[in-house]
């Protein structure tokens, strides 16, 4: 499913511009961590910013390269690529406020 | 007990160590540090962890064909390679050669927020892929502790930390890790306690305005290694570490002997002079000739065609050429010939460490046979005394094993009590020569003896040494009837006993002469006793001789007178 997703996005490329909110979540293979991080997400955009956003899934472990370019150490990393300036956000999620606050969201 | 013997063997064997590449430090730790482990480098601010992480990349990657990975947490991989760009690294180049690869981390916590359970996969995948792609066999991580600083959450760092560790054991990479020295533990977050096998401590020590890096094996699990401090010094080549060269005494020992210089001196030295490769102490006053000495042997040496490396500390090169010149010792011909360096420097110009890596790095260059350090003494400037001592027993050690002789010259005060010289190294120099101010009559004259000489017969008299436009000269000291006699009284003595000896044998030929004439007189009375006897004998003669001729005449007229009667007898009777 998460593999979908992240396919999915990265197919509708030019469409990525007409979303308020572009995200990528990083995450290493099935780890407890990842999973929560991606459920977690998931229902917060639906909740708050449905229809408004893109949410691109990666898993370090398929692009290894990525985790240098992108300066990852701590995964799951949420990044914000729209609006700028670009926001960092790890952990699995569950602290819904706080990722509210990182994402600039209202409560 | 085979059992055990058997485990003693298979735990040799069970400690590969990987060779660091850092001059000095596989000679302390037996080998380098533990193989597929990994090692702590912790110190304080600006103590030489990073570049001694580095080093041990570069060398690896160019020594031993390891490659490595480096992981900055605090410098930018572009900083990293101009920092180090002035050791003469180029890790452009080797990044190209796919020998190393650089990887900065940069973590900044206002630009994340923490939103839940993590884990440090990230870091995990990114450093497996480094090693991955360049195969590489050493990993450093420079300095870890920064995400402590980047991420709140200490609790999962701290397990990471401990995976992380044991993640690179599985990988079998021989790995760094430098940390930040913390109050009153070697590290701010306590790395060492997962990394236990091998902790080196470096430090970095001010005293007396001249600053000293020591290091020191805290730890090293399953291994033998030196425990001490260690100097360390980084200059244009890297990080030298001076382990004292070798914790056994077992440097070559030689029975060539070679010349003092002095002739007169090699007289009290069985004729012969000092052995091959010892270490000489001279010590004395100042201006009682030390560093003549010392240039005397020099010379000597670069007469037999020998190399020798002269440091001074006290006076410029052209200052002791113009000055041996005056005693008729040419050093700057020596010099041309190329049998001579001298390196003059102010001993305040860097520590000790440094003196003694610039001593040792000149004389692995120029390969002399002879070594003076002239004096040894101006280094107590720069140093604590043991120190100094320390610095001197190692350089000793160093010549020792090299076979090279060397010359310390030093000066002891007059107010100190004893023989003792400063520096306390009297007890490691196998001979050792003190020049002596003797103070007569109102004049300041020089004395030398050798107070020890180790395996060699030397004698145990205090000469007058003496200098003059010819060099160096040992003269017997006088005993006059006052005691003992130099310099001028010395040649008074001298004088008046030329004097009596002429008038001795004036007086002598006089008397010669005498009995001469007395000869004469008595073998002309011999000769005169004899013509007397002569004539006597043959007056004698003459008697005897008259009176065998008067003998022979009457017997031949007795027979005439016999013949004749028979003869008229016969015609009477026939009448």
């Amino acid at each position: 499913m998460i593999k979908n997703e992240s396919q999915d996005n990265t197919g509708k490329g030019p469409a990525v511009k007409e979303f308020e909110y572009v995200l990528r979540l990083y995450i290493s293979g099935a780890s407890t961590n990842s999973i929560k991080a991606v459920n977690n997400i998931k229902q917060i955009c639906e909740g708050h910013i449905k229809n408004k956003y893109i949410l691109e899934v990666i898993d370090v472990h398929q692009q290894q390269k990525l985790a240098e370019k992108e300066q990852l150490i701590a995964l799951p990393m949420l990044i914000r690529k729209k609006p700028l300036p670009e926001k960092k956000l790890i952990g699995d999620m569950s602290d819904t406020k706080k990722v509210l606050k990182g994402l600039g969201l209202p409560d | 007990m085979a059992s055990v013997s058997n485990k003693r063997t298979t735990l040799k064997k069970i400690l590969p160590k990987t060779p660091s590449g850092i001059a000095g430090l596989d000679e302390i730790t037996e080998g380098g540090l533990p193989k597929g482990r990994p090692t702590l480098i912790c110190g304080a601010a600006g103590s030489g962890k990073t570049l001694f992480a580095i080093e041990f990349i570069v060398r690896g990657a160019l020594n031993y064909k390891e490659p490595g990975v480096f992981m900055a947490f605090e410098e930018k991989s572009d900083e990293l390679a101009i920092n180090v760009a002035s050791l003469g690294f180029d890790l452009e180049k080797l990044q190209k050669q796919n020998l190393i690869k650089l990887d900065h981390v940069h973590i900044d916590r206002s630009e994340i927020e923490e939103t839940g359970e993590y884990d440090l996969d990230g870091l995990f995948i990114r450093l497996g892929h480094a090693i991955d792609s360049i195969g590489a066999k050493r990993v450093v991580l420079d300095t870890i502790e920064n995400l402590f600083s980047g991420l709140g959450n200490e609790t999962i760092l701290r397990a990471e930390l401990r995976r992380l560790f044991g993640w690179l054991k599985e990988k079998g990479v021989t790995a760094i890790i430098t940390g930040e020295k913390g109050d009153g533990i070697l590290t701010r977050q306590g790395l060492e306690e997962y990394v236990s096998d091998c902790v080196i401590l470096l430090e970095h020590r001010v005293c007396n305005q001249i600053s000293t890096r020591l290091l020191r094996i805290i730890k090293y699990r399953g291994s033998i290694h030196g425990t001490n401090e260690y100097p360390f010094l980084i200059d244009e080549d890297g990080i030298s570490v001076l382990p004292i060269t070798s914790l056994t005494l077992e440097a070559p020992t030689s029975t060539q002997r070679i010349s003092t210089g002095m002739p007169t001196l090699d007289n009290m030295l069985e004729g012969k002079g000092f052995y091959r490769g010892s270490s000489i102490l001279v010590s004395g006053p100042a201006g009682t000739g030390k560093t003549s000495i010392a240039v005397s042997f020099v010379n000597a040496a670069c007469q037999r065609k020998e190399r020798c490396l002269y440091f001074a500390f006290e006076e410029s090169t052209q200052q002791i050429i113009r000055n041996m010149k005056s005693i008729g010792m040419n050093l700057q011909q020596h010099i041309n010939n190329g049998f001579l360096k001298i390196n003059a420097s102010r001993p305040t110009l860097y520590g000790l460490e440094m003196h003694l890596v610039s001593i040792y790095k000149k004389i692995i260059e120029f390969k002399p046979k002879v070594v003076i350090i002239d004096p040894i003494t101006n280094l107590v400037t720069i140093g604590q005394l043991r120190d100094v001592k320390a610095t001197l027993i190692r350089l000793i050690d160093f010549l020792q094993k090299e076979q090279i002789t060397v010359m310390f010259t030093a000066l002891t005060l007059n107010t100190a009590i004893g023989e003792q010289t400063d520096e306390g190294v009297s007890s490691m120099v196998d001979a050792w020569i003190q020049v002596k101010e003797l103070e007569l009559n109102g004049e300041r004259n020089r004395g030398m003896y050798i107070i020890k000489s180790r395996g060699m017969g030397h004698s145990n008299q205090v000469r007058e040494f003496v200098i003059n436009n010819n060099g160096l000269e040992l003269v017997d000291v006088f005993l006059g009837p006052d005691g003992i006699l130099t310099g001028s009284a010395r040649e008074a003595q001298q004088l008046n006993e030329f004097t009596g000896e002429v008038i001795r044998s004036h007086a002598l030929s006089r008397k010669d002469r005498e009995i001469e004439r007395k000869r004469m007189v008595l073998e002309a009375r011999i000769a005169s006793l004899r013509e007397e006897f002569e004539s006597v004998q043959e007056e004698l003669n003459k008697a005897y001789i008259e009176e065998d001729i008067k003998k022979e005449v009457m017997e031949k007229n007795k027979k005439q007178l016999i013949e004749k009667r028979l003869n008229t007898s016969g015609n009477g009777k026939r009448k």
